[in-house]
């Protein structure tokens, strides 16, 4: 079974079922209990909404794909916020801005990637404590306090369209198209396979997984420095606690959409439905009033019962 | 055949005398930072000062020392943190409406160990991942604090419960006893108990230890629950430490609980490390946090550090066991 996982297309049609129908059903019940949730102006909401989500589920997909886990995602998208908002407040630049979230993000990924890869430490620990770092770098730049004043150009991104989308939306679009590209049609993408399935036959190959691993963690930090600017744009300001459990959100995404925590395989479109399912979920809630804190226990409900059918499914 | 008998009776003693050099080690190092801290601020060695190191410590060590059985198991326990916030708003809410202080311990104890209990099921019968299984356990009690307490802050308990935490014997805190007393209790129990040695074996190898007719899945639920128990005492302490209760007072306790484990030698791969080591750990943590404190380092910078010294505590218990083998 495990050799198989070099060349394992993922067959969706085993999988479709599973998130498809949360959704659904997701759908269809707060369409009954949650007056307007149906209406266009609401499922839009939920879209854009889910925008962010997307730009962390993706990546952490992959990391997940190699049996690993980014637990920092949700802190270092605080920090590149914070950058973004820091510089582009400054500098008077978006650009420079957004360069400076990418790479206070990229760093992050490359040292989640090195702690994982090179010294071998497990990656729910090594991410733990790189949470740590991020959460008290926010703390320690922004002094505790919200920045503020952001300017036209960052905070015109939530709300701008463009051809009558909105720009949050075109760039979750472009992510997603830009990892499916690179997960199923590129041989990087078949080392990511490799990476959770078969780390031998890459080293028999003559690659360095090492390399490949860190690369892996590194999108994913790339992945929240441009979630950064969404997050300033959105806020309208940088917070240092704006993200944190976010990544809780991710990892929910993921594990609904079928990827598996254990055999090294995993599916793009059911994160990006998980992602849905985990919008519409919080969305719904809202809308019945009831508040965050219950959105966030449903949501780690959601989790667990997405990670007892995975164990049912590999045992099976 | 003689030297397959040494060698598989060499690693069982000469663990023990490298258990005793890494707490020599561990030792070693709380003294230098002592003395470092000694020479860099005035204060430090203050009467006052050396209680309030022994008290926060304690606090630390109540919630390490139970998640010290988690990962001699190789597991994780990563919602400690929000079980202390939960527990003590409903100990808090359980004083307050009763007036008796007994029910609320008794409460808070429970309401941590039953939360244990169920993160065991998750590991056992429903074979999660502990790290994953405990951490949306983690969010899972977040939400159901926050919506509890709905923004609401508990202040204001009897004063003989107050004395639990803040309370003076014979010029030591109260916290300081009970963390003699469960250091105690820890160490016989890891060490001098069938039901401790057989958490050291599951930990050491799940396989064998199945073999062996150990069981198993029992003696996880058992540590989970421990775990959760211990969380519970925390949030006694913590409840009457502060004499209020709000839905965020976990947010900054697992982290810290985590690197007191890990400083204190036991290993993320299991069955190796001991309480005694969590207790150093915890020692030295609360005594970097204060030094920063005391030379008015920002209270912000406590997270990159305290996320420093897990990574650091974990690479170098990787690096020394690699140089073991």
């Amino acid at each position: 079974m495990r050799e198989a996982a070099i060349v394992s297309a993922p067959n969706p049609l085993q999988r479709i079922p599973g998130v498809a129908i949360v959704l659904v059903l997701l759908i269809a019940l707060f369409s009954v209990i949650a007056p307007g949730f149906l209406s266009v102006a609401n499922l839009s909401n939920v879209l854009v909404q889910s925008t962010i989500l997307t730009m962390l589920a993706l990546p952490m997909t992959l990391i997940i794909m190699t049996e690993g886990l980014d637990l920092s995602m949700g802190a270092v998208l605080t920090l590149t916020s914070l950058c973004v908002a820091i510089v582009s407040l400054a500098t008077k630049s978006m650009l420079l801005g957004l360069g400076a979230g990418l790479l206070v993000g990229t760093a992050f990924g490359v040292a989640n990637g090195w702690l994982v890869a090179i010294l071998g430490i497990p990656p729910f620990v090594a991410t733990l404590g790189t949470l740590g770092m991020a959460q008290g770098l926010s703390l320690i730049v922004s002094d505790g306090q919200s920045v503020v004043g952001i300017s036209h150009s960052v905070r015109d991104i939530y709300s701008a369209t463009l051809l009558g989308v909105p720009v949050p939306i075109v760039m979750a679009l472009v992510t997603y198209a830009a990892f499916h590209g690179l997960l199923y049609h590129t041989r990087f993408g078949t080392y990511i396979f490799a990476l959770g399935g078969n780390r031998e036959a890459l080293r028999y190959a003559g690659l360095s997984p090492n390399k490949l691993l860190i690369a892996v963690y590194a999108i994913g930090g790339a992945m929240a420095g441009i979630a950064g600017l969404l997050m300033t744009a959105r806020m309208n300001s940088g917070h240092p606690t704006a993200g944190l459990g976010l990544e809780f959100d991710a990892i929910a995404a993921v594990a609904v959409g079928g990827t598996s925590f254990e055999r090294g395989n995993g599916w793009l479109l059911g994160t990006l439905l998980g992602v849905l399912s985990v919008g519409v979920l919080r969305n719904g809630l809202n809308l019945i009033s009831l508040p965050s804190s219950v959105q966030v226990a449903s949501v780690g409900v959601l989790v667990i019962v997405a990670l007892f059918l995975d164990g049912l499914r590999s045992r099976a | 055949m003689t030297d397959i008998t040494k060698e598989a009776i060499m690693p069982a003693r000469s663990f023990l005398s490298q258990d005793a050099i890494q707490v020599f080690y561990r030792l070693l190092a709380a003294f230098l930072i002592c003395a470092v801290l000694a020479v860099l601020s005035d204060s430090f060695l203050s009467l006052g000062n050396i209680l309030n190191v022994l008290r926060q410590a304690s606090l630390t060590f109540f919630i390490a020392s139970g998640l010290t059985l988690v990962v001699l198991t190789a597991g994780l326990d990563l919602s400690v943190g929000a079980n202390v916030a939960l527990s003590a708003c409903i100990a808090g809410t359980v004083i307050h409406k009763t007036g008796s202080p007994a029910l609320g311990i008794l409460t808070g104890l429970a309401c941590g160990g039953i939360v244990g209990l169920l993160n065991g099921i998750m590991v056992t019968a429903l074979r999660i991942p502990s790290f994953i299984a405990t951490y949306g356990m983690l969010w899972v009690l977040n939400g159901l604090t926050y919506w509890y307490m709905a923004g609401e802050t508990l202040h204001g308990f009897p004063a003989g419960f107050r004395q639990i935490g803040s309370g003076y014997l014979f010029g030591l805190p109260i916290p300081v006893y009970l963390l003699l007393v469960f250091l105690g209790i820890g160490t016989f129990f890891a060490q001098r108990t069938v039901w401790g040695q057989e958490i050291y074996a599951i930990g050491a190898n799940p396989v064998a230890a199945r073999l062996s007719g150990i069981p198993v899945a029992r003696r996880l639920l058992l540590v989970y629950a421990v775990s959760g128990t211990m969380a519970g005492l925390a949030s006694i302490i913590f409840l009457s430490r502060l004499n209020s209760a709000e839905a965020d007072i976990g947010e900054s306790l697992t982290l810290p609980a985590i690197a007191a484990v890990l400083i204190g030698g036991t290993s993320l791969f299991g069955g190796v490390g001991t309480v005694f080591g969590t207790f150093i750990g915890a020692l030295i943590l609360t005594l970097v946090l204060n030094g920063m404190n005391l030379l008015s380092v920002s209270a912000n910078w406590q997270p990159l550090v305290t996320g420093i010294i897990v990574i650091l505590a974990v690479w170098l218990d990787m690096k020394t066991r690699r140089r073991a083998q």
